[in-house]
């Protein structure tokens, strides 16, 4: 049911990775994801003790997200299951010198219960999810940090703009679907998101 | 760093997988070429990561880890180069069944509906076969009721074929199958009988004594006919004799016997 969730072709991929490598590997960010890199090599050549690691590490992570999704906890509990199935099947899915794993498992998650939530196919686009994040996810007690302080973000922000970003990525609603419930213009319901995002951003650069 | 102001906001939902139709494609064919807008991008997918983090604090259930290593050590062994080389292993039946549930109930009224309609063109067939079979034997039953019937239609004529210069005489002429008990008996120029009396006709067996074939009153023109009257099954006839008895007929002739006739 569900089809493999790592891009199959690496071709274009690392040809646009080229580019940014060096940028990426610069990033201070990236001194974080070394125990991760090692793990995940480890995992690649077969080693269950490293995947037991990264699911040590990560889980509570994507458990959250699945949980707030669908919530239901046997449903959420399967989407832990599929994510380090299929890490686990597809190692070279994930590239960890490319971006944050705890991230880039947060997303598989959040689309993994969305689909769920939708009864839909998974939504092959899946593949080029490079993304580059702030806070270091990788150790629990700056997770904790994080999560509090998005929490008071998201808490202080008005709410038609937190609940259009709500619905967005936690009901998995398209713009125009969230336009049509909340009876607002498209242009606006935009707007709200991208605000949204970057007040988020801004949280973490200061 | 942003990308191009024109594609910011949809930079935004796309992150968010929340762009849709042709404002996506549009956006997607505009990323193939834009590096700056795919920086943006990456950097608005850790935004939407951040949503993530904020869900923090469930934690799964413990038995859930047991529950993958399981499943791990189940799985049929990768090679360590197959893995590295990321080659991707079959879809994964998770434990969730309900969308698995939506399919297998598809599936399962399909083949439904499949044998069905199997079913459905054999009942046909054999239909259209009886139906064929019907129409025959209604057909060799029309036929055999038709040569009955032209046998006692009043409108049929008789004719008794005797010797020049003979005067005509009572005749009967009886035609038995043993095989089928079937007895076809034709007579004429038989004398008219007082209104309560008929004539009746006897088989003669090889022993014992005659047996009822049925009774009959002549016509105007002195004709009478007996088709397949109820017999027993498989008698040996010796003759066939007649006798005149009441209208409803007796169970041992009356004597006199007014005509007999032996076997030709």
């Amino acid at each position: 049911m569900f089809s493999p969730l790592l891009l199959q072709s690496g071709e274009s991929w690392c040809a646009y990775f080229q580019q940014g490598r060096d940028f990426a590997l610069s990033s201070p960010e990236r001194q974080g994801v070394a125990p991760d890199l090692a793990a995940v090599v480890a995992m690649k050549a077969g080693d269950q003790g490293a995947l037991a690691e990264l699911y040590d590490r990560y889980s509570s992570v994507v458990y959250a997200v699945a949980l707030r999704v669908l919530g239901d906890a046997g449903a959420a509990e399967d989407v832990l299951q599929e994510v380090f199935l299929q890490l686990w099947r597809n190692p070279a899915g994930f590239d960890a010198a490319r971006g944050s794993l705890g991230a880039w498992l947060a997303v598989i998650s959040r689309n993994r219960a969305i689909d769920f939530l939708r009864r839909r196919r998974p939504d092959t686009d899946i593949e080029d999810v490079v993304l580059s994040v702030a806070p270091d996810l990788a150790a629990e007690a700056d997770r904790s940090r994080a999560a509090e302080k998005i929490r008071g973000v998201l808490g202080t922000m008005p709410v038609p703009q937190r609940s259009a970003l709500e619905m967005a990525y936690f009901e998995g609603m398209s713009h125009s679907e969230i336009a049509s419930k909340t009876g607002e213009p498209l242009g606006t319901i935009k707007t709200r998101i991208r605000a949204g995002l970057m007040a988020l951003r801004k949280a973490f650069q200061t | 760093m942003s990308g191009h102001e024109q594609f910011a906001d949809d930079l935004a939902l796309y992150a968010l997988d929340a762009l849709q139709g042709q404002e996506r494609a549009n956006l997607e064919q505009h990323l193939a070429t834009c590096a700056a807008c795919k920086r943006e991008l990456e950097q608005l997918r850790g935004d939407t990561a951040l949503l993530a983090l904020s869900t923090l604090g469930p934690k799964p259930p413990q038995r859930a880890r047991q529950r993958l290593l399981d499943a791990v050590a189940k799985e049929a062994p990768m090679t360590s180069r197959a893995r590295l080389q990321g080659v991707p292993n079959h879809e994964v039946r998770t434990r969730s069944w309900w969308p698995w549930l939506g399919w297998a109930a598809t599936a399962a009224v399909v083949l439904f509906a499949v044998s069905l309609g199997k079913e459905n063109y054999e009942l046909k067939r054999d239909l259209r076969l009886v139906s064929s079979i019907l129409s025959q034997r209604t057909q060799d039953l029309e036929q055999a009721r038709n040569l009955a019937n032209s046998l006692t239609d009043p409108d049929s004529q008789h004719f008794t074929l005797v010797a020049m210069k003979t005067p005509p005489q009572p005749q009967g002429k009886a035609i038995y199958l043993r095989k089928r008990s079937s007895l076809i008996f034709m007579a004429n120029n038989m004398p008219s009988l007082p209104s309560q009396k008929a004539y009746e006709l006897w088989l003669i067996p090889m022993e014992g004594a005659p047996i009822p074939a049925g009774t009959f009153k002549p016509d105007a023109h002195g004709s009478a006919t007996v088709i397949n009257p109820p017999l027993p099954r498989g008698m040996h006839a010796k003759a066939f004799a007649i006798t005149v008895e009441n209208e409803a007929g007796a169970a041992t002739p009356t004597m006199p016997i007014v005509m007999m006739g032996t076997g030709e």
